[in-house]
Order: structure tokens, then C-alpha cells, then sequence
């Protein structure tokens, strides 16, 4: 607050504090003659970076900072991300010069403990997937169902039925991101409803699943929070139709040790690093989609592969079926080193991450359940569903009014909107690093909030109250389309009508 | 090690509210014939300590380049990463956060995100940035989805001079893109204008890199009015760090501007995690992949940042998406950001210049030892590649014994330059560490 009692006052963009002939670095000046650059290439005019001195710019990040909410500043519950703790060692380990200071290109007999590294991880991720060969490449969970995607294309060409096989089956609880990857992979969408018990729709499957099917694209458990029952026959269904199964590992964090994507029957999977094994998700990124896959399938990994050779490790880059390189190098190798690390810090006890992570999540699903609209009533894995259908019919609150109040609470918001097929979602997974407090913190508030909902709408539909700043106009940006700083011409802020607008879109997942 | 927080007391009580006897049993619906019994065959937990020691011994089989005197580039480098980047990177708000979906509580990172995309964009020249990509391939390939949608054509021309595992990126993605990829040879180290010129012909974008593979100046204004005299979009790769030297991308002609960002903030990491930029003009802002942060206000009229322009992403047009990413590079790119703004633009060109008059000095220098220079009449940035007379690879090797790591050995990519050393010269080197490199290759290999 300021001292006023207002609101923080706006923060000044870097390029507002800038001013002329200050800077904040030191560089070594060589005693060398400086080429020309010839002239039609040279720099005209420099770019206007910022130039302030290093006090002013530490000031400046750590105040934007605690403008922002991490894991570590409280509760986020953020469905379908997984936002566990990051383990601070991890960070210490990253940063070993050995790690840090090596170059992708280094010779093989110079990088054998990066190598060890990748190829230590290929084989714990094959054995918690219950599959056969893992390739590390993938950047993200969406680029590594980019890759399956094109594995299953370079799997039916080699075999003379790429042209047959052009569909792909996707339950219409699927993260957006699926039938995206779908489109770049130059595959046809075919939706699957979903069941009364929140399963995939077994009769509609039966009649979408043939000669032209490719494969399906599943997340078990699904983006419900629901392990599907009916996954067996799903099994039988593809295999049926000589068509491949794609597991969506958005959801692992629920079934390590428990249940295997290959036990299941899937070809491929991608595991979501920075989820279920606590890379820090750094503001929206990095993460890290690695994918598992069948013998069967393994040709046409992305090269290279790391290979062990007797005692010693390289990259094979002969694989004459591989699909190439989605990625450069071998991947993003800073993860592998976090999530190597987390996965060694439990061992094969890997299965009680699993158990804890579903056993909170039931645990707020039983407190807030008669509080709030519960579309499927079963036992959840690792998140679950809520809508606030009754708020918004009876007191005109929707999830979106219950989420922004949450934030008054220091609690970060739920996914809102998501999956599709909830009306008013509340998408909940609270990870198994939270202890039993900050679940009931988060479950008194969630329940208070439904009582302000019958006695005060009006404080969650203005809510946030405590936030540095109040509902932000979504329609308004998407208009003025002012994606950066402009200096002396930048647009007047209220060049657009102000009037606050309600974007129903999915946050989160 | 584990990082679990319930007691048993807390387990019983929690169970008791589930109205279940045991954790077992809230796995019920999983059916049996996909239950793993088994234990996952994993090697035995380790403390912190344990883990602490393991990693460093992994770490130290590594041949880093604080062991190493190393002129190894060929797309990443050993550039300096000043100290803020580490500090503000450690912030807890800013690590342990993700994609700012909820505004309110996101302010931090959507601007630094907005201001991350006006460096881009005042880098590059263009009138839009995304909040990242996964690295400078991967961006590579979103422009040529890009140019697709935007030229209605399905050819794009790729110089032989870009990076190959760009190259190798983009033929990756084309089938699904339902793309055609024709590539255009260097002759003498950069681009023909006119034969590119004439490969533009019904191509939906011309990629080039400035500077190329090579080191080389590429003639970049003249390969930009061959891609869009032919109604291509000339799509420049660009490296972040020479940009206070190099004019930009938008200044001479190009519709897109893209990179990988490593130069600028990020550790050489053994290849990642780095972030590719890619930056437009605004007429292909509806055709952008990947987040985009707006200004706008609040209910009571103050400024605020928000993620804008969805209806171009996966989480709403679903398979009519522009693409699939959803996951970026928000933290390197944020590192990308506090390196930039600690350079300022002076110190970026002080950087350029360094680069520039330490491998001219390189140059010199193994000429003068009687190594003939791969494109001698080439103008170069920081990189440049050298005959050693004797297969690259042997002698990486062989200097390899003698502590130092001279270059990339281009014949893995390129025919007919088996004997040539890729050489990459950052600030970090010195005089000194040119002539030790001189002096061993003088050893190790055969000067012409």
C-alpha cells in the first residue's frame, strides 16, 4: 500500500527509468583494432535498450517480483500444472560449473558425466512409463506430442499406411494442446464424448476407431481428475483397428509406480519434466517433454540417442528411420539435471509422491464437494473438478469471481474453464508437497467464499481487493494490441473504452 | 530425500474425512489389470548430501569451459553472464511461478515479459515479439508456418549457410506442415543473391542467417529484395549479441526476425534450456505463435499487463490454432532481458565490437602461422572458419591434449570442408588465449 492507503502505485517499465550514458556493465576493452563493418550492413541507429545502473536494475526485477506469486510464496493449486516445491538443491546442482559451462558440441570423452546424466534419465523414465526407449529431445509436454505425433506418421509410412491412416481420436476432455499438435502433424481431428462417470464414451469410440484411424490421443487420468475405467477396451478397441494408442502425461503425477502408460497398452508417452518431476516452471517456462515408446517405434526417435558402450556413453546419430531433430541438440539438458536429481532424491519410494499427491487431492475434494457442484462423484486421483454452476445460477457468481476472491486469501487461483465440458470448472490439484495446514487453509477459504456468495456477491465480483492491481480489461488489450513500449509515441492508456469485460477462457491447464 | 509433507497423524485424520480405510483404496477404480505391482526397479534414494556428491561427480567428467580454453561456437557460445542475471533469476516469485493465466497475480512476469518484447523488437527492428519460443530452431520452423498461412504457398528456401540443426529442425516439421523445403548452396561462404533469388520464385519464405554458420556476413539487405521481389518473406536468424553492430533485421526489408537467445543471458547449459526469439512485422500479429503480453487497465483505470491476442492459441482455437506450444522459455528469456539491460546499448556494442576485434585478431594471427583462411575474403563477426590441413576432428583431438578446444569441426555438415575449423571468438577470450590457440594448432595441425 501506499502511504495514502492506495493501491502500490504503478511500476515503471525498465525503459521509464532509463536514462542517457548510464549503464550497469563493465566489459574488457582489448587493445585491437576494431574491423569496419561494411556499410550497408553496420547498425544505423542502436537499439533503445534500457540504461540504468545496476543498483536500479536489481531494484527494478526484485520489485516486479513481488509483484508476482511462486510456489514458494503460498498455495497454487493450478489444475493440471502440477506446482509442487522445487527443491532449492536442484538449483545449487544446476549451476555446477560442469554442468553449466558445457558446451552441447564438446567431444563425447569430454562430456561423459552429461551424457551418464541423459542416459541414467532415458532409463528411470522407461521404467515409470513401463516402456521401452525414451528420447530426451522434446522442449514441452506439446512438442513431445508433436513428436509422437510424427513418430506414428514415420510408424505407418514405413509400413505403407501413412495414406490410410490419417485420423486421429481425441476425447473432448482434452487439453487444447492436443488437437493442436494434431493440425501441425498434418493429422485429421476426430472427437470422443465423454461417458456419464466422466469416462471416454466407449459405444461413440467403437464407431469412430477403424482403417483410417492412426491412433488416439488420451490423458489418463483425464483432465477430470478421473482414471478412465474403461481403458482396457479403449486398448482392445486400437489394437482392434491396428491403430496406436498416444498417453498424454500431463497427468503422470498421479500414477508413478501405481499404473504404467505401457501396462496400459500405450506406444507413446511424454512425461511434463516441470510437473511431475519439479523443474520450475520459471513464469511459464522452461519445461521439458521427453517421450517414452515401444521397441516397435523406436527407430524413429528423434536423433540422437544416448547409448551406453561398455563403460562408456555417446550419441548415436545412426537411426536411418529417425523422424531428425525437433529440438537442437540433445535436448534441454538443465532440466534433465532437476528432474534427474528429484527422481534420485526418492528412489523407487517414487510411488509415495504418487500416493500423497492423490491422497490431498481427495482430501480437499471431500471438504469442498457439498459446497460446491461436483459433475462426477468418484473417488478422484491426483485433482479433480469442481463448477460453480448453483453460485452463478442462484447469486449470479461465476468461477472466474470465485477464483479472483481466492487471491484475497493469498491463495493462488484454480484452472478456471477447463475441461470444456464442465460448465463454471473449477480445476483443483493441490500436489503432494503441501502439508495438511494449507489444504484446510485452502478448503476454509473455498468454503468461505461460497458463503460470500450468498450474503456479498458484490465482494467477489470485485475481487481481487488486496492484489497490486484490480481486474484487468482483457477485451481491452486484445484491442489496443500495444505489445510493447513505444517511448515517445506510446498510445495513451485510455485511447480505448475502459469498461471492464469478462473473458471466459480457460487459465490454466 | 523426499519432500512429502503429511504425518501419519495427518494420513489417519485425512482418511477418515475421505471415509476410506487406506490409501490403497483410493486407487480402486484403476483397474486391476493395469495396476503395477511391482516395485519400480529405481536405484536406492539419496539424501541431499548423497545426491550433492553423485552430481558432482557426474559434473566433474565434464570438460567445461572454466577447465578448458575453448573456441567452440557453431550456434552456442561462451558468452559472459553478468551476476544480476543469476540473482534475479533466483527469485523465488519469478522461478517457482508459471504462465501468468491469473493477471492479478502475475503483474511481475507479464512485464517483464513486456518488456522482454520491446528488446526483441528493438533489436530486430519488427513491430512484435512472442514471450518465447523453445529455442532458434524451433522458431525457425514457426516462421515458415507463418509465411505458409501468410503467402497462401508451401516452398520455403532455406541458405545451406543456416545453422544445420536448424536446417535439420525445419525438414523435421515440414511434412506436417505440408512444406516443401528447397535449399540454396553457399558459394564462398554466404548466399548468392540471384540464385536465391531465383529459388524464391513461389516460395512462401527465404530463411538466411546473419551471421551465418560460417562466421560470414551474409549480403542481407540484397537476400531480403530477392525474397520479397519474388512475394516471398525474407526471415532473418539473427544473433542477438551482434545487433549493436549489425543493422536490423527490419531496417533492411525482413518480415520476420528470429534467433536463438542464448547469446544473450543463458549458460551454454550443454545445449539448453535457451530461448528462441521471433519477432514480426505487425500485419503477421494474428499469425504468431505462442504467448503475447498486452498493456491494458484495470477496473480502476491503472496500467496492467495481461497475456493478449488468445484467439490465436491452442487453449481456444484448439486445431485451428497457430500452434500447439503452450510451455515457453519465460525464464531465459527473462535472463535474455536482465543481460540486455545490464549491456544497455552502448555495452551491446562494446560486446559486438570485442568479439569482432578479437577474432579479426585470430584471423590474423593463424594466418600469419601459415593457416589458410576457409573465406578469406569474407567479411566475419565472431566466428570464422579456418583449413587446418589435416581432418578437423583429429585435430580437435589432438589440441583437446593440450588443454585447449579450437572450434567445431564443420566437415560433420559440410562436404568438401573435412580439414576446416569452425572458430568462435568470444569476450571472454583474450590476446593471450588466441595465441595459445595459434601455438597449439601450429602444433597439431598443418599449417598450408
Amino acid at each position: 500500500m501506499a502511504p495514502n492507503g492506495e493501491r502500490e502505485p504503478m511500476t515503471k517499465l525498465i525503459y521509464e527509468r532509463s536514462q542517457p550514458g548510464r549503464r550497469a556493465s563493465s566489459l574488457p576493452r582489448h587493445d585491437l583494432p576494431v574491423p569496419d563493418v561494411p556499410a550497408a550492413l553496420a547498425r544505423a541507429t542502436p537499439p533503445r535498450l534500457p540504461e540504468v545502473s545496476e543498483a536500479e536494475l536489481v531494484r527494478h526485477f526484485t520489485e516486479l517480483s513481488t509483484r508476482n506469486f511462486g510456489i514458494d510464496t503460498g498455495f497454487y493449486p493450478l489444475g493440471s500444472c502440477t506446482m509442487k516445491h522445487n527443491p532449492r538443491v536442484n538449483e545449487r546442482l544446476v549451476g555446477l560449473p560442469g554442468f553449466r559451462d558445457l558446451h552441447p558440441l564438446q567431444e563425447e570423452d569430454g562430456a561423459q558425466g552429461a551424457l551418464e546424466l541423459e542416459w541414467r534419465l532415458q532409463e528411470i523414465l522407461a521404467e515409470v512409463c513401463g516402456l521401452d526407449a525414451v528420447s530426451l529431445q522434446p522442449a514441452a509436454g506439446s512438442q513431445g506430442e508433436l513428436t509422437g505425433l510424427m513418430l506414428f506418421r514415420a510408424y505407418f509410412a514405413d509400413r505403407g499406411e501413412d495414406e490410410q491412416r490419417r485420423e486421429i481420436v481425441i476425447p473432448d476432455t482434452a487439453h487444447g494442446t492436443n488437437p493442436a499438435s494434431v493440425a501441425m502433424a498434418g493429422y485429421q481431428l476426430v472427437g470422443v464424448k465423454t461417458d456419464a462417470r466422466g469416462n471416454v464414451d466407449v459405444d461413440d469410440l467403437r464407431g469412430k476407431v477403424g482403417r483410417q484411424t492412426a491412433g488416439l490421443m488420451l490423458t489418463n487420468p483425464s483432465t477430470l481428475g478421473l482414471f478412465d475405467e474403461n481403458i482396457e477396451e479403449i486398448e482392445r478397441i486400437f489394437r482392434g483397428a491396428g491403430a496406436l494408442m498416444y498417453y498424454d502425461g500431463a497427468n503422470l503425477n498421479a500414477v508413478c509406480g501405481i499404473s504404467r502408460p505401457g501396462d496400459m497398452g500405450f506406444d507413446v508417452v511424454h512425461i511434463n519434466l516441470h510437473k511431475t518431476f519439479s523443474q520450475p516452471h520459471g513464469g511459464g517456462g522452461p519445461g521439458g517433454g521427453p517421450i517414452a515408446v515401444t521397441s516397435a517405434l523406436e527407430p524413429f526417435l528423434p536423433v540422437p540417442a544416448v547409448v551406453k558402450d561398455g563403460d562408456r556413453f555417446r550419441f548415436d546419430y545412426d537411426r536411418p528411420k529417425s523422424i531428425g531433430k525437433v529440438r537442437g541438440f540433445s535436448g534441454p539438458f538443465g532440466v534433465f539435471v532437476r528432474s534427474y536429481a528429484y527422481i534420485r532424491g526418492y528412489g523407487p519410494a517414487l510411488r509415495e509422491m504418487s500416493e500423497a499427491a492423490v491422497l490431498n487431492a481427495n482430501y480437499l475434494l471431500a471438504r469442498l464437494k457439498h459446497a460446491y457442484d461436483l459433475p462426477f462423484d468418484r473417488l478422484c486421483m491426483h485433482e479433480f473438478v469442481l463448477s460453480a454452476r448453483t453460485l452463478k445460477r442462484e447469486h449470479g457468481v461465476s468461477a472466474l469471481d470465485v477464483a479472483k476472491r481466492l487471491m484475497d486469501f493469498g491463495i493462488h487461483p484454480p484452472t478456471v474453464y477447463f475441461p470444456l465440458i464442465v460448465p463454471e470448472a473449477l480445476m483443483i490439484e493441490p500436489t503432494e508437497t503441501e502439508p495438511k495446514e494449507r489444504l484446510d487453509e485452502f478448503c476454509d477459504a473455498m468454503l468461505a467464499i461460497a458463503h460470500e456468495a450468498e450474503v456479498s456477491p458484490d465482494v467477489l465480483r470485485e475481487a481481487p481487493h488486496s492484489r497490486p492491481v484490480r481486474r484487468l480489461d482483457e477485451v481491452k488489450a486484445a484491442k489496443r494490441a500495444v505489445v510493447r513500449y513505444l517511448f515517445d509515441d506510446h498510445p495513451e492508456l485510455a485511447d480505448a473504452d475502459a469498461a471492464p469485460a469478462v473473458v471466459e477462457a480457460p487459465k490454466g491447464a | 530425500m523426499s519432500f512429502l509433507s503429511l504425518t501419519d497423524a495427518d494420513r489417519d485424520e485425512m482418511l477418515a474425512a475421505i471415509g476410506v480405510a487406506s490409501v490403497e483404496e483410493l486407487f480402486r477404480e484403476i483397474p486391476e489389470g493395469v495396476r503395477f505391482r511391482g516395485r519400480l526397479d529405481l536405484e536406492p534414494a539419496l539424501s541431499e548430501p548423497e545426491l550433492t556428491a553423485h552430481m558432482e561427480q557426474l559434473a566433474g567428467r565434464n570438460a567445461h569451459t572454466g577447465i578448458e580454453l575453448s573456441f567452440l561456437g557453431a550456434g552456442v557460445y561462451d558468452h559472459y553472464v553478468p551476476a544480476v542475471v543469476d540473482a534475479v533469476l533466483q527469485r523465488g516469485e519469478f522461478l517457482t511461478a508459471y504462465t501468468p493465466y491469473q493477471p492479478e497475480m502475475s503483474q511481475g512476469v507479464l512485464q517483464t515479459i513486456f518488456e522482454y518484447q520491446t528488446a526483441i523488437c528493438e533489436l530486430t527492428g519488427m513491430d512484435i515479439s512472442n514471450a518465447s519460443g523453445y529455442d532458434g530452431a524451433t522458431v525457425a520452423a514457426d516462421a515458415c508456418f507463418i509465411a505458409k498461412h501468410a503467402t497462401g504457398r508451401s516452398k520455403v528456401v532455406l541458405a545451406e549457410a543456416v545453422n544445420p540443426q536448424v536446417r535439420q529442425v525445419v525438414k523435421t516439421y515440414a511434412p506436417g506442415f505440408g512444406l516443401d523445403v528447397v535449399e540454396v548452396p553457399h558459394r564462398g561462404g554466404t548466399t548468392d543473391p540471384d540464385e536465391l533469388a531465383a529459388a524464391a520464385r513461389d516460395a512462401a519464405c527465404v530463411l538466411f542467417q546473419q551471421p551465418n554458420f560460417f562466421g560470414c556476413l551474409e549480403p542481407a539487405p540484397d537476400l531480403a529484395a530477392a525474397a520479397t521481389e519474388a512475394g516471398a518473406l525474407a526471415v532473418a536468424h539473427v544473433d542477438p549479441v551482434s545487433l549493436g553492430v549489425l543493422e536490423a533485421p527490419g531496417n533492411y526489408g525482413c518480415a520476420l526476425a528470429i534467433g536463438e537467445g542464448q547469446s544473450a543471458g543463458n549458460y551454454q547449459s550443454f545445449g539448453g534450456p535457451h530461448y528462441g526469439f521471433l519477432a514480426a512485422r505487425a500485419e503477421h500479429t494474428r499469425r504468431m505463435p505462442g504467448r503475447i503480453v498486452g498493456e491494458t487497465t484495470d477496473a480502476a483505470g491503472k496500467r496492467g499487463y495481461v497475456l493478449t491476442l488468445q484467439t490465436r492459441e491452442q487453449h481456444i482455437r484448439r486445431e485451428k490454432a497457430t500452434s500447439n506450444i503452450t510451455t515457453n522459455q519465460t525464464l531465459l528469456a527473462l535472463a535474455g532481458l536482465v543481460h540486455l539491460t545490464w549491456l544497455g546499448p552502448q555495452g551491446l556494442r562494446e560486446v559486438g565490437e570485442t568479439c569482432m576485434a578479437l577474432a579479426q585478431h585470430a584471423k590474423e594471427q593463424l594466418a600469419a602461422a601459415g593457416f589458410e583462411l576457409a573465406f578469406p575474403d569474407k567479411a566475419t563477426f565472431k566466428e570464422f572458419a579456418v583449413r587446418v590441413g589435416r581432418n578437423a576432428g583429429e585435430v580437435v583431438a589432438a589440441a583437446r591434449a593440450h588443454g585447449v578446444h579450437p572450434g567445431y569441426a564443420v566437415g560433420r555438415d559440410y562436404e568438401g570442408m573435412e580439414d576446416a575449423l569452425l572458430v568462435a571468438v568470444t569476450e571472454k577470450r583474450t590476446a593471450a588465449d588466441v595465441a595459445r590457440l595459434v601455438e597449439v594448432l601450429a602444433e597439431v595441425a598443418l599449417p598450408a
